[in-house]
């Protein structure tokens, strides 16, 4: 027991013992007495408002709300008197007046709060002989469903927007029983977190618009799993309604995503039934593609890649495996990688600096757990943008920033975080380079020894700007600080340069050090051995192999693509595919096909989806979570990839490959790995140069980019709701307005962008976010797969 | 024995400029205290000697209320004036903002001085356009006269005052909603505790005054607690304004000592127009229980006699009937006030008042039932509780009980009228 003084208090006769100030209804809750509640929710701010959690107390002239009343010494409470239970009855009454009361044709039906309480609470004859109230429903974008009328009025979705998500978009307006909920202006609900109104709402007024109507609460399946899209490993709940997924729910784990999901992890689920599915294993004969059986599909694919070493060498093989495929499946192909002496393997398909690779700690991490990001004082994001990138990561940031953290940004775009930002700089790519040099020079006692020498020629030519110079002091400042290098600083050109002075500015000011990764299993991707030069368990190998972007620039014969779409995936769309058609073979792993993968494929072999495979993610604070599959494959031949891995493992004589559980293939590599324990700790002491600025023609920006929230892998990218959401449909091309007054396009709608050799026309957008001298895209586009790499030197024209 | 406090320079030539407040002794109060630097312990003390309570209709007492706040207290503190003055019938803060408002600006002046703030505000009610540009005058005058400001006429003392107009919402007269509409936020009442004095305007320690309680002040310092008590009765000093309105001959304000018999009172309004028959009175605003006419006229206007008849004082609101009242629908017109009131935020009242509403209009309109008399009282304690049995609401502000406690006294004292209407399908008074 702890020191801290208690109060005893009494509720129902049972004598219990409280923090002083608590609320009844928390402790309550502790001690199993149960108190109906609806706008209650104890991650939101108490509104009081329901009525419903009403309990009498000693003394008190009336019932008071078990939400709001802290708990003092010797208070008695009765939650079920009968002066308790008829204010409790009354609310009930008033909540039904005007609900309708025809929970059969209802998506909530079932595993509605206002159902089951009113089971409890509610009479079962109608007093209420008037007109009920009719509310027109609302559309608030593809994601979520409106039924207005059954609405409540708790305002746990207005509070959720203004408290938890950061924007404020629900909200109500009009005064009494013309009380309305709904964003005013009819618009789309577009925050990254807005699914999350559906679990709060009690009531069907907001449901699931894909899955709404589809299934009954119970006739659903529950099984865990954990999201699959980024790096915090949010845990899920997957409801199946007769083998099919029906919807995907948070699962609450107070560490990791508290309760909530975002909206990537909550729908992405439709893809399963995409369209593009592949079903069967497939292979290209004399041009045509031929459905068949596993059993020839996995002999050509063993033939082809016997074939291509027996004719060539084994270095004419390039194996790319997507930062999203399970430690297990990851293991097995680093075990085919070392059988075949290919360490040509790469999951780092957005990357394109890997000057210093050997001076990557053994797996890149947080630099703090998940949960300790909100007690941070200050926090410098580089290259980063959380919100869409990492949503869950972002609302911890939110709560540090609530309790008073500096949050400051270097970034191409001024990125509106939905919470209170310290001090920002927007830079192109490059210049995003320049001011870390200036960052550093900022910095008093920096040690400069520790810069790489092209480092240190950036830093001598140095200038300190206001801005800068704030950011300096903030991150210098008492309290916790981190340094944080998001996804766009990995994919940057010169991310050796950018983390030799992020490294060296966290050193000085005593900051923790930490990363933001692609992927669900970025982490597990470097304990694995999914890059060129560690083995299993991030031993150091003696190899001069090939990375990802080398793979592609030096063409190899045979490519083994895991669950990777080149033309969407990598660094440079058109380089990859240029390089997948001029391949001898291409043998992918897949859950779906496209059109072009058929035009650059030899073999097809269908591996079943996330939801569907069992296997294990490392998250970004390093911790291990494994999952089962979950859904049968029905008629479809897809295979758990770990499976169809081992089988080709087998054929290409592996040693110790005779796996018969995915738990066997992570144990096997967990016994390597040993320890898990994460540490950013490493100096960087090899950088890219940052080459002279040149003379850059009249018309020419710095195009950077960022991945589309939705577009980011081939599961998202097929999910058709998060497809229509504002987000996945902006395609625009954003400069801003003193940029396009120096280009001459200030009033164009369209410009022609013109970039490694071809000629591609866009909207054009006129925003102030974006930095000076640069044009900004959301890459992992249809629009960018036929313009080159993610980082560039552009020309913009007028059309 | 009228006009004794804030309507004491009525008579005098444009009462609301400086001078003539002036020449009546004005600002000499704060002169003093701003001179001596009477502690704020001395104040308070000769507040609660004066048994000022609030006048804004819960006649909490001024003194204890200003004492919870203290003058040393660190950190910014606020002080509001309650101008919102939208209780049906009441009239009587509009006049003070018309023909005194100097009274106010002095009363908040020595409050903030009291309780250490150094920021006021107004908030007048959004209808109240004349009164606002009296006091915008009287602001103006007093800034200009050094009596707002920075260090106030030397004495090191900072005060500034501000009017902040509303925009027709009866419910921003509650005290929390009308912090939030300050804030620029929608006006919905705060869950209490936390009280205004610990959590107010802007999170900040805030003390919330009716408009005639703070504009009694000055005169209650300069003459003494004592004269002003001796005033009224011991359980409720001096005197107060009631706005009479209705089916009187001379409807008005009339500033008269607590403990005046309605009779009396009735008598100055000039009696029941036309001579007829007292009917009933509502003598608080129009949210407290109703009196039938014959016992009113045996009441005096102060508190505990009112709650001894089954009443309260309210805002001082008397709104006299005669006898070609129809009690349904004066009903019917306040229930549906209540309705369109309510901010809707908390259930049973966003839920009940406009169920209220409906069955007493059923009741009007003669479609209703028997049991709809016995559901309307029982829908009415569910929202507000039962005056009667002295038990509290269920909502998070007053307005629950507010549009409750009508329903039920008209149908305590009135139910006679309601089932001829549910009986014969028409009114008993009109015959219609």
């Amino acid at each position: 027991m702890s020191d801290k003084p208690t109060v005893t208090i009494e509720i129902d006769g049972k004598t219990l013992q409280a923090d002083p100030g608590a609320m009844l209804i928390d402790i309550a809750d502790a001690n199993g007495i149960v108190i109906p509640r609806f706008c209650y929710h104890k991650k939101l701010s108490v509104a009081a408002n329901c009525r419903m959690c009403l309990v009498e107390v000693e003394k008190a002239p009336k019932p008071l709300p078990a939400c709001a009343t802290p708990v003092t010494d010797g208070m008695k409470v009765f939650t079920r008197s009968a002066k308790a239970i008829a204010a409790q009855k009354a609310t009930m009454e008033f909540l039904l007046i005007n609900h309708p009361l025809d929970c059969p044709i209802c998506d909530q039906g079932g595993e509605c709060e206002l159902q089951d309480v009113a089971m409890g609470y509610g009479g079962d004859v109608s007093h209420y002989t008037e007109g009920k109230r009719v509310v027109l429903d609302k559309n608030i974008g593809p994601l979520i469903a409106t039924e207005m009328t059954r609405c409540i009025h708790c305002t746990r979705c207005v509070r959720f927007g203004e408290e938890i998500a950061g924007v404020r978009e629900l909200g109500a307006t009009g005064r009494g029983e013309r009380t309305r909920i709904g964003t005013y202006v009819e618009q789309t609900v577009a925050s990254e977190l807005s699914g999350n109104v559906i679990d709060l709402c009690p009531v069907g007024a907001l449901t699931a618009k894909p899955s709404r109507y589809s299934a009954r609460a119970w006739e659903l399946r529950q099984h865990d799993s954990i999201a699959a899209h980024d790096c915090v490993g949010s845990n899920i709940s997957i409801h199946t309604f007769r083998g099919q997924v029906n919807r995907v729910v948070p699962r609450d784990h107070e560490e990791i995503n508290e309760c909530w999901i975002a909206d990537r992890d909550r729908f992405s689920y439709q893809a399963l039934s995409a369209k593009e599915r592949l079903r069967t294993p497939l292979i290209k004969v004399d041009g045509e593609w031929k459905e068949t059986d596993w059993q020839t599909a996995l002999e050509m694919a063993q033939a082809a890649i016997t074939k291509t070493i027996s004719d060539y060498s084994p270095d004419q093989v390039g194996i790319l495996v997507s930062p999203n495929a399970t430690l297990e499946e990851m293991h097995l192909l680093r075990k085919i990688a070392n059988r075949l002496q290919c360490h040509n393997i790469d999951h780092r398909l957005r990357q394109r600096d890997f000057a210093h690779q050997q001076d990557m700690p053994r797996f890149p991490s947080l630099g703090c757990s998940i949960a300790a990001l909100e007690e941070l004082s200050n926090v410098l994001l580089i290259g980063s943008n959380p919100r869409k990138e990492q949503p869950m990561i972002a609302h911890r940031l939110r709560k540090a920033a609530a309790k008073g953290a500096q949050i400051c940004l270097i970034n191409q775009r001024d990125y509106d975080l939905a919470m209170p930002v310290a001090a920002s700089v927007t830079a192109s790519y490059r210049g995003m380079v320049e001011q870390m040099a200036n960052l550093a020079k900022a910095i008093p006692n920096l040690d400069v020894a520790a810069l790489t020498p092209e480092a240190k020629a950036l830093y001598s030519k140095a200038v300190v700007s206001d801005a800068i110079g704030e950011i300096a002091s903030r991150i210098c400042a008492d309290g916790d600080s981190l340094i944080l290098l998001g996804n766009q600083a990995m994919a940057n050109p010169y991310f050796s340069l950018i983390e030799s002075f992020a490294r060296a500015v966290a050193k000085v000011s005593n900051s923790r050090f930490g990363y933001l990764t692609e992927g669900a299993n970025t982490a597990g991707a470097w304990l694995s051995g999914m890059v060129p030069h560690r083995d299993i368990a991030g031993e150091p190998l003696d190899t001069t192999a090939l990375n990802a972007q080398a793979m592609l620039q030096e063409p190899r014969n045979l490519y083994l693509l895991h669950n990777v779409e080149p033309e969407f995936d990598t660094a440079d769309a058109a380089l990859a595919l240029k390089a997948m058609h001029d391949a001898d073979h291409v043998i992918c792993l897949t859950p779906f096909v496209s059109s072009e993968m058929k035009r650059y494929a030899s073999i097809l072999l269908p591996i079943a989806a996330f939801a569907e495979t069992s296997g294990s993610y490392v998250n970004i604070e390093g911790r291990l979570q494994s999952f089962t599959g979950h859904t049968p494959v029905g008629e479809n031949q897809a295979r758990p990839a770990w499976k169809v891995l081992r089988v080709l493992g087998n054929s290409l004589e592996v040693e110790d490959c005779d796996f018969i559980s995915s738990t066997e293939v992570r144990d096997a590599l967990l016994s390597r790995v040993g320890e898990m324990t994460p540490d950013n700790q490493a100096s960087v002491t090899a950088s890219a140069e940052l080459p002279a600025a040149g003379t850059p023609g009249p018309q020419a920006v710095y195009l950077g980019s960022e991945v589309n929230i939705y577009r980011t892998d081939n599961v998202t990218r097929r999910a058709s709701a998060l497809q229509q959401t504002p987000d996945a449909r902006d395609n625009a091309v954003r400069i801003n307005s003193a940029t396009a007054e120096r280009l001459g396009i200030g009033s164009a709608r369209q410009v022609s962008v013109k970039y490694n050799g071809t000629q591609v026309s866009a909207d054009l957008l006129v925003d102030e976010t974006v930095a000076d001298d640069s044009v900004w895209v959301y890459a992992a586009t249809e629009f960018t797969r036929k313009l080159g790499p993610m980082f560039g030197v552009v020309e913009l024209e007028a059309n | 024995m009228a006009n004794e406090v804030c309507f004491k320079n009525l008579h005098l030539d444009e009462p609301w400029t400086l001078a003539a407040y002036q020449s009546s002794g004005g600002y000499s109060v704060l002169k003093k205290i701003l001179q001596e630097q009477t502690p704020a312990q001395t104040i308070v003390e000769e507040l609660k000697t004066s048994v000022l309570r609030g006048r804004g209709g819960a006649g909490f007492p001024t003194g204890l209320k200003w004492s919870f706040m203290r003058r040393d207290d660190p950190g910014q503190k606020y002080i509001v004036c309650n101008s919102d003055e939208g209780e049906p019938g009441t009239c009587k803060d509009r006049d003070i903002l018309r023909y005194n408002p100097h009274a106010l600006v002095e009363g908040m002046l020595i409050a903030g001085y009291t309780i250490g703030a150094s920021v006021g505000y107004n908030y007048i009610r959004g209808e109240f356009w004349e009164p606002f540009e009296r006091m915008e005058a009287a602001i103006d005058e007093a800034r200009a006269a050094g009596l707002l400001g920075r260090n106030i006429l030397g004495s090191g003392f900072d005060f500034e005052l501000y009017n902040h107009l509303g925009a027709g919402a009866y419910i921003c007269g509650e005290e929390t909603a009308l912090l939030e509409s300050i804030e620029g936020k929608k006006g919905q009442p705060r869950f209490k505790p936390p009280f205004p004095a610990n959590y107010g305007l802007y999170g900040k320690p805030t003390t919330i005054n009716n408009t005639e309680s703070l504009a009694s002040v000055p005169e209650i310092l300069r003459n003494g607690g004592q004269w002003f008590l001796e005033l009224g009765k011991p359980s409720a000093g001096g005197s107060k304004i009631f706005s009479v309105s209705g089916h009187v001959n001379k409807p008005g304000n009339y500033e008269i000592p607590l403990g005046t018999p309605f009779r009396d009172l009735l008598e100055m309004a000039g009696g029941v127009r036309h001579g007829r028959k007292l009917k009933a009175v509502i003598p608080g605003g129009s949210s407290v229980p109703v009196l039938p006419g014959e016992l009113m006229m045996e009441v005096d206007m102060d508190y505990d006699a009112m709650m001894e008849a089954g009443t309260l004082l309210g805002s001082g609101a008397v709104i006299v009937m005669d006898d070609t009242t129809c009690m349904v629908k004066v009903l019917e017109n306040l229930s549906h006030f209540y309705m369109n009131e309510s901010c809707g935020q908390c259930t049973p009242c966003r839920e009940g008042t406009g169920w209220l509403a409906r069955i007493v209009h059923r009741i009007e309109q003669g479609q209703a039932s028997y049991e709809d008399l016995d559901r309307l009282e029982d829908v009415a304690e569910k929202v507000g509780g039962n005056f009667y049995a002295r038990e509290g609401g269920r909502t998070i502000c007053a307005l629950g009980d507010a549009a409750s406690m009508p329903v039920l006294s008209f149908l305590k004292h009135f139910r006679k009228e309601f089932e001829y209407h549910v009986e014969h399908k028409r009114c008993m008074v009109s015959g219609f």
